[in-house]
């Protein structure tokens, strides 16, 4: 599983930073980035998701094993 | 995602809303309002008959109990009104959003709702009354001082406030928590952020107050606080100018005045207008619209003892239930003025006219949050709009969770047995939060 912020969608709601740390940071302005190339380890797929869930602006996005 | 958890019902009692059951689909006439409506003559506002083609965010009713009010319009097309010389009212989630979303049909530069639109151009407030393409560059000037990270240095002296507010009334076994607790802790803390007195609070309080509840109604009262706030950041920006300040000592370095005194776009200096502006805004979004959040979340929990009790025993909850609360009691509604005509669900809306856009309405909808109406503190699945949609999201959303999470946090661990003990009055106008909120703990409640 990869996570993704779509730079165009994200307002900085921080929503996605604040229910998974390990996958997303933020930066100067609060808008989020995936970590590093958005890889999400088995443990934290379950936060990956929420972290779709919650984004008032769709702009967290999941692509299941791209392999 | 369902909910199959109960929550905590938190709709009032009102009954139906009267004569909204005109026929959905149809898009409601418009028309002229009923002769002496004018707020000049008459100070005492007609109530509303139909919801559906006279609503009034100012009626009694929609301070006290909004809930059924919204619950039936959304059966309908878009509301409409001939108050406020032609307004519409999205109450829909989805309408809501398309709204916000839309910056070519729908400016921002007017965000209040008033009886009539006094100024033409209206003063400016940077960036909320910014619209593309200079919406963004004003708005990062500010963005890099509200990150998570940046507000979380200012968590201690939340926790710090809040306790001394507490300390003040607690051995009174009974306060009103909506005026010497929730109203102290924003303030405060944007005073500091701002680099002005902390001890002015009071002012600020008064001024805010004059401009979104009296103002709205009250031209002249409106005019003087703006002014008045205006001339006091005037002064504090002409202090620096000379090399003084009456920040407080250990404020931070650079305080918000002088980063909108330094700012600049494509290399030329803010124009005073606009620092004048920013400044404004952000004393008056800062304040009313956290008290309001902070107000409601205390007035919720100690309505419903089982929320409070849980929210004690599980503290990992609380950034869940923070955004619960959040949704539920949404405090601000914003208003767009229409830019070009433009049909939205069938319903002509003309250039000039007014939409009042109420996130709260639109988090309380049912086809986008299952049991809209109840509490559900581990909601999974919660894309609430409370700081806006789009562009205009809050620039002080992560100042304002970090507030309301302490102001919880610290009244719980205290205050942890309480309970609402009398009438709980709520503002007028465009913030919605309890202005009076009697509250008994101790042995006065439970001895």
């Amino acid at each position: 599983m990869k996570v993704r912020v779509d730079p165009e969608r994200c307002e900085g709601h921080s929503r996605c930073h604040a229910l998974a740390p390990e996958l997303f940071a933020l930066d100067d302005f609060g808008n989020a980035t995936a970590v590093g190339d958005g890889a999400v380890p088995p443990e934290l797929e379950a936060k990956a998701r929420l972290a779709v869930a919650n984004c008032p602006e769709y702009a967290v996005e999941i692509a299941e094993d791209a392999g | 995602m369902s909910e199959s958890k109960a929550g905590s019902e938190t709709r009032g009692g009102a009954g139906p809303v009267p004569d909204a059951e005109t026929g959905a689909g149809a898009c409601p006439v418009t028309g002229q309002p009923p002769a002496g409506q004018s707020l000049d003559e008459a100070p005492e506002r007609p109530p509303v008959t139909d919801w559906r083609t006279d609503w009034d965010h100012l009626d009694p009713r929609w301070r006290d109990n909004p809930f059924p009010i919204w619950d039936e319009l959304r059966k309908g097309p878009i509301a409409r009104t001939e108050r406020f010389e032609g307004a519409w009212l999205p109450t829909r989630y989805e309408d809501v959003k398309a709204i916000a979303y839309d910056t070519e049909h729908f400016t921002s530069r007017r965000i209040l709702l008033r009886h009539k639109k006094y100024e033409d151009p209206p003063l400016p407030a940077p960036p909320i009354t910014s619209d593309p393409p200079e919406h963004k560059a004003h708005k990062q000037v500010l963005l890099p001082f509200f990150t998570p990270q940046e507000v979380g240095k200012l968590e201690p002296m939340a926790r710090r406030i809040c306790n001394e507010l507490i300390d003040d009334f607690i051995a009174d076994g009974r306060c009103d928590a909506a005026q010497h607790y929730a109203r102290h802790i924003p303030v405060r803390i944007i005073a500091y952020m701002l680099g002005v007195p902390v001890k002015d609070s009071d002012l600020f309080i008064r001024w805010i107050h004059e401009i979104l509840e009296i103002g709205i109604v009250d031209d002249e009262i409106g005019k003087n606080a703006t002014k008045a706030m205006r001339d006091y950041f005037r002064h504090h920006i002409a202090l620096r100018k000379e090399g003084r300040s009456e920040a407080e000592p250990d404020g931070p370095e650079p305080d918000l005045i002088r980063v909108m005194m330094d700012g600049s776009l494509n290399g030329v200096p803010f124009e005073e207008n606009h620092v004048l502006g920013t400044l404004n805004l952000l004393m008056i979004a800062g304040i009313d619209t956290t008290w309001s959040s902070i107000g409601a979340a205390i007035m919720h929990l100690g309505q419903h003892a089982d929320d409070r009790q849980r929210l004690i025993e599980e503290p990992d909850l609380m950034p869940t239930a923070i955004e619960e609360l959040l949704r539920a009691y949404s405090p601000v509604t914003m208003a767009r003025e229409i830019k070009k005509d433009v049909e939205m669900g069938g319903c002509p809306m003309k250039k000039g006219e007014m939409v009042l856009l109420s996130f709260p309405a639109a988090n309380r909808d049912p086809e986008m949050f299952p049991d809209a109406d109840k509490v559900v503190l581990d909601r999974q699945e919660n894309r609430h709009g409370a700081f806006g949609l789009g562009i205009h999201r809050c620039v002080g959303s992560n100042l304002a969770r970090m507030e309301l999470r302490v102001g919880i946090e610290e009244w719980l661990k205290r205050i942890p047995d309480y309970r609402v003990d009398g009438e709980v009055r709520w503002s007028d106008g465009t913030v919605r939060g309890p202005r009076t909120l009697p509250v008994v703990f101790g042995p006065v409640a439970f001895g």
